[in-house]
């Protein structure tokens, strides 16, 4: 009795020491992108937004997010799409090579970012896309497909097996059943596989230091501004840069959790 | 005579080196219950499922109406399924599920509404129709399952093993609904199932499949007392198989001898065997009698009791006899507490020759 009190004091502690080495660094960042003092030093100085204001008015930062944002919503709709259909070709489809089919799909992720980033810019040099914003999108297409592929295809594994069948056997071609069917079933995963690419790609650096050229996004811009001083409006746009991927992935979850527990409720 | 809707024609169905159905010929009539009932992997949902074009026969051809649909797609088919796991659209409401089926046929949304409420009515589910599927009963489901596959007014309607399901309380009462329907709407009904109970409660016939044959083909009330082989025999239940050479015949009895006496039996409608033909015969557990000392008449086994199962008013006796196969027999527990063979060791079973049925070996 005494001893499962104490392991779960323990397991609890040990939790909240993990939480604390994931979020401080966030929350401190956050906390200083409000405080006067020029240098991130205990005691705080006063509250101050001069450092939001700053980055208000700069035209570099603006530029940067809407390119972000541009890149992001495009790389969402392109690699949900592309999620969408593998998920789909490895759920309907039973063929001889579909293990090499789905290592292939699922590898982007495992290659080091570095080393896919060098690759990136070589090719994109070569065919002559090098430093266009479309060069990004198509970057972070490849990066980020795997993981709507996932989302998509744990859904698609969800679903009764004669659902797209019995559409078929009321009278519904395969497109029809594709449109009526499939995809009302998978929109949960669809959302929410939007929702994290999206996330992702505004959050991603090292493919987009590397290829953007001109068209920085935000965390490029981050990083060209500490590389030349320390300047608490970094932290500024951190906060921003957070506060945007966090509640995409938050929307993502709610809308898949919300689902999962629905359908759960109904059939316990 | 009752027109052919559908022909089964030589249909063999091959996936990859497994052969699933082998050269099947039969008909289904309009207007008739037919149930298909076999164990797990005879082929029973491969030949429903080739009926509802989702899969192609190997071999042979499938006609319905004297058209041939081998090439024809399923959704081109009007031969809507009801299925094992219902599959409900989940995302659609009771109403809309039912809808379906009239809007992929282009009905207009006015007359597509009026014409679901209509069915979920008649299955006595109208209030329910706009309730999300996810939070009806099973037996809920199965109706707006029911109205779904009806709402077009097929001609046949497919169900594979729909009211596995449910608890026993619900299948009897889906069953009579189901009976009631085809009844009254007139249509053919297609119901595959492993379950004896259900495709004798319900069917006009039933056709018995094992390992991709048809194994028979006939009237429950056929199948049941007069099974025509030994796979039929085991698999409706309660029956016993003696096993013999045949020593004498005529137009209409055999004269079995074996090892556990000589018996005589009625042979049907089959064909007289040749004399010193191994053959088995069949005796249903239920029309035999038993009595503590040996009666004065043939067909008489002498047994021991082995152990006995209660199941409420019938009981399964379950015996030995002296060459130390089993013997099962079902009497009413009534007689069975009249009788007071508790105090013997012997117990004399005995037949009417006409109640035994001979069956070709193998």
């Amino acid at each position: 009795m005494n001893r499962d009190r104490l392991l779960k004091g323990f397991l609890f502690g040990y939790l909240a020491l993990v939480f604390v080495f994931i979020f401080a660094p966030i929350l401190f960042s956050i906390i200083f992108s409000f405080n006067s003092d020029r240098f991130p030093t205990i005691p705080l100085g006063g509250f101050t937004l001069k450092w939001y204001e700053t980055i208000w008015q700069d035209p570099d930062v603006w530029e940067a997010a809407r390119t972000s944002l541009m890149v992001s919503i495009s790389v969402a709709i392109t690699a949900t799409c592309l999620g969408f259909a593998t998920a789909y070709t490895d759920y309907r489809y039973q063929f001889k090579l579909k293990p090499l089919y789905l290592a292939l799909i699922l590898l982007p992720p495992t290659i080091p970012l570095i080393i896919m980033a060098l690759a990136m810019l070589a090719w994109f040099a070569k065919i002559g896309l090098s430093g266009q914003v479309v060069s990004i999108i198509i970057a972070h297409t490849v990066l980020t497909a795997p993981f709507a592929m996932a989302i998509i295809r744990l859904r698609l594994s969800q679903m009764d097996a004669s659902l797209e069948a019995a559409a078929w056997n009321l009278g519904a071609d395969q497109w029809r059943a594709l449109r009526l069917v499939i995809i009302p079933f998978c929109k949960p995963a669809i959302i929410s596989s939007f929702c994290l690419t999206a996330a992702v790609s505004f959050d991603e650096f090292a493919i987009a230091w590397f290829i953007s050229g001109l068209n920085k996004t935000i965390p490029v811009v981050i990083l060209e501004i500490v590389t030349g001083n320390i300047d608490p409006q970094v932290n500024a746009i951190g906060s921003f840069v957070f506060l945007t991927s966090m509640t995409l992935v938050i929307i993502a979850q709610v809308v898949l959790m919300t689902k999962e527990k629905k359908e759960k409720d109904h059939h316990g | 005579m009752a027109n052919a809707l559908v022909e089964f024609d030589s249909v063999v169905k091959r996936f990859g080196d497994f052969t699933a159905v082998e050269t099947m010929n039969f008909t289904i009539d309009e207007g008739e219950f037919i149930a298909i009932m076999g164990p797990s992997g005879c082929g029973k949902t491969t030949t429903l499922r080739m009926l509802a074009g989702l899969e192609e026969p190997s071999e042979g051809q499938i006609r319905m109406q004297g058209q041939v649909m081998n090439q024809v797609p399923p959704h081109e088919r009007d031969t809507p399924m009801v299925w094992q796991s219902l599959a409900l659209f989940p995302f659609l409401n009771a109403r809309e599920n039912v809808e379906f089926g009239l809007q992929m046929r282009g009905v207009d949304a006015a007359t597509r509404r009026r014409k679901a409420l209509e069915w979920l009515d008649r299955l006595e589910i109208g209030e329910f129709a706009e309730r999300d599927v996810s939070s009806l009963s099973g037996g809920q489901k199965q109706r707006v399952a029911l109205a779904r596959s009806l709402v077009t007014e097929p001609k046949i309607l497919l169900l594979d093993e729909p009211l596995s399901a449910l608890d026993a309380n619900l299948v009897i009462r889906m069953q009579s609904m189901l009976t009631r329907l085809q009844r009254e709407l007139g249509i053919t009904f297609v119901y595959v199932t492993h379950s004896q109970s259900e495709a004798f409660a319900m069917a006009d016939r039933v056709v018995i499949m094992s390992r991709g044959h048809i194994a028979q083909v006939g009237t429950p009330k056929d199948i049941y007392r007069a099974p025509a082989n030994r796979f039929v025999a085991e698999f409706v239940g309660r029956n016993n198989i003696i096993s013999g050479h045949v020593k004498s015949a005529t137009a209409k009895t055999v004269t079995l001898e074996g090892s556990l006496g000589t018996f005589k039996l009625n042979l049907g409608e089959r064909p007289k065997p040749a004399i010193g033909e191994a053959g088995q015969f069949v005796i249903a557990a239920d029309l035999v009698h038993l009595s503590a000392s040996r009666p004065k008449s043939e067909n008489v086994l002498e047994c021991s009791l082995i152990s006995e199962e209660f199941i409420g008013s019938v009981v399964t006796l379950f015996l030995e006899a002296p060459d130390g196969s089993e013997f099962k027999v079902q009497v009413q527990e009534r007689e069975l507490a009249d009788m007071d063979l508790k105090h013997t060791d012997k117990i004399f079973v005995r037949w009417a020759s006409e109640r035994a049925h001979y069956i070709c070996a193998g």
